[in-house]
């Protein structure tokens, strides 16, 4: 089911890829307090260089300002948050009662996920809630949308209209199931899909090409996952300390060998390459930037990946 | 069976303070078999407690029973000539034991000497595992006989989730996915179209006291009605 105008939601994320455009999303992490001005801040950033920007909800388990209230702020500014709910904080009814508010204020996008564990996190005794999971959740956000109804069943008044999104990790084992599970996640109702920062890329050709074997990639929309190295030390953390993450040597050993005080510029540099890839790559429908506390730096990398200037759809 | 630990020995001797004279009760079932208040730890626990109290210039006189199971009306009833010589009663048994102690004698103070932990397998002696929440809607018959709802630290039924890292668990590089064994295991059985569908939401049925009754059986009330 769709809005009158064939758009699901509306959304400008969703106008920009039905039209067959390149998407390009950036990421904004919500501050660990009150400060509004540096949510704007980081904003001015990405406004106008990327189609949305991701709003994420106490990334890494680390408490922040709410992923909602964040995106508040952006749909004030005239940005278009993709707002990131998990399922580690919120049960069913907090979880579609924040589905609503968000809308009423203007919010189109959402981004699906379980969440990592408490344990990573600054509250690493909390309990995680999980009353539904990430699969169940983009279920329950489709019915809202083109059913109408709560996940127990009642009409809503006035249904929310999202494009809908979840997270795919192409580089966790076992890996031949992670095509499947994409495709699960297309049975529940996911409109997109971004991807785990990809470095491994061989890995990921593959598990494209297995996508589109499957015939997922015409079936929802997929940005590439992409976070460019600043140093040596990021990458062999990412390589080392994150679950899930895939560096390969050769990265790291690219970004050694730069010249001292040009690591960041061939991060940025590697970055861009993959980004040139991506445009070509079938299947591939955009590219998921997230350059975490470097928001200043997505300019001159969109400039620099030639994305820009970015579509206007109507 | 029903794991259990017994609690640190400074929390125990803080619950008993104001006593002078106590029952340590221990029981014969699961927390016997995993080694935490069975006969033999009944008798460290009080010997512990006695040089301790000694000690301190405040002695404790302790009395020391086994029930056969504490979580059966019967083996309790044969404490009903014993406890009113004792201002309070120590339960080693599980959770389960030591609230039913409580409830057939209300007017003791009935204190717990271990930490229940759950339903688990041993997997070597003093070594246990935990391998069931009682949920309630058991899903083993679909997942390789393998419990998502314990094993996984997210408790996932649509799993796995992006932090599998080389089959361990997100939360520590010790603890395997759970839905990595059961991608695994259902793989090897041919049988992976098991979790190709989704699992809906579940209907928690953990969310308030539960009671069971078999088929054919009634709550006691309603037997002479
Ligand atoms: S699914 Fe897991 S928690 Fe539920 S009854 Fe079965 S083993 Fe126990
Ligand atoms: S890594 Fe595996 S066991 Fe751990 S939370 Fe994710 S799915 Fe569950």
């Amino acid at each position: 089911m769709s809005t009158d105008n064939g758009y699901k939601s509306g959304s400008n994320l969703e106008k920009v890829l039905k039209a067959g455009h390149f998407a390009f999303t950036g990421e904004l992490g919500p501050p660990r307090g009150t400060g509004a001005e540096e949510v704007l801040e980081k904003a001015q950033h990405l406004k106008g260089v990327v189609d949305a920007v991701n709003i994420t909800d106490n990334q890494t388990a680390v408490v922040r300002m709410s992923s909602w209230a964040a995106s508040l702020l952006l749909v004030q500014e005239g940005l278009e948050p993709n707002f990131q709910m998990v399922c580690r904080d919120r049960n069913r009814l907090a979880m579609q009662g924040d589905i609503l508010g968000v809308y009423t204020h203007g919010v189109r996008n959402m981004l699906c996920l379980s969440g990592d564990h408490a344990k990573f996190g600054d509250h690493p005794d909390a309990k995680g809630v999980f009353d539904i999971d990430s699969m169940q959740l983009i279920a329950m956000v489709k019915q809202m949308r083109d059913e109408g109804k709560f996940l127990g069943g009642a009409d809503i008044e006035h249904p929310p209209k999202i494009f809908i999104g979840a997270a795919a990790n192409p580089f966790a084992e076992p890996y031949d199931w992670r095509p499947h599970r994409l495709s699960k996640k297309i049975d529940a109702g996911v409109d997109f899909i971004q991807t785990q920062c990809i470095y491994n890329m061989d890995r990921f050709r593959e598990f494209i090409k297995v996508a589109n074997d499957m015939g997922l990639t015409e079936k929802c929309y997929i940005l590439a996952g992409v976070t460019p190295m600043k140093s040596v030390g990021m990458a062999k953390y990412m390589k080392n300390k994150v679950p899930g993450m895939d560096v390969p040597d050769d990265t790291i050993k690219r970004l050694q060998g730069a010249e001292k005080g040009k690591v960041a510029a061939e991060g940025i540099k590697m970055a861009c390459e993959q980004i040139e890839e991506f445009k070509e790559m079938d299947g591939v429908h955009g590219v998921h930037l997230m350059a975490i506390e470097w928001e200043h730096k997505v300019p001159e990398i969109a400039e620099q990946a030639k994305v820009l200037p970015r579509p206007q759809v109507d | 069976m029903i794991v259990a630990k017994r609690k640190p020995f400074d929390e125990i001797m803080e619950l008993l303070q104001d006593y002078k004279k106590v029952l340590t009760v221990g029981c014969g079932t699961c927390v016997a078999v995993c080694l935490a208040g069975g006969e033999k730890e009944v008798a460290v626990l009080n010997s512990e407690l006695d040089m301790a109290r000694k000690l301190a210039d405040n002695p404790i006189e302790l009395g020391s029973t086994t029930l056969e199971r504490q979580c059966d009306r019967e083996y309790l009833d044969e404490l009903a000539s014993k406890v009113d010589e004792y201002d309070a009663l120590l339960s080693m048994a599980c959770g389960v034991g030591i609230q039913f102690l409580a409830e057939r004698y209300p007017e003791k103070p009935v204190l717990p000497a271990v930490d229940t932990s759950g339903l688990a397998v041993n997997q070597s002696v003093g070594f246990y595992e935990e391998r069931c929440r009682s949920c309630q809607q058991c899903v083993l018959g679909w997942t390789g006989g393998i419990c998502p709802v314990t094993m996984c630290a997210k408790g996932l039924y649509n799993g796995p989730c992006g932090g599998t890292n080389l089959g361990s668990c997100e939360i520590d590089p010790e603890q395997p996915c759970a839905w990595y064994m059961i991608h695994e295991r259902l793989a090897k059985q041919g049988r992976i179209d098991n979790i190709k569908n989704i699992c809906s939401a579940v209907g928690w049925k953990d969310t308030v006291p539960r009671t069971l009754i078999q088929p054919g059986y009634k709550k006691p009330e309603e037997e002479g009605a």
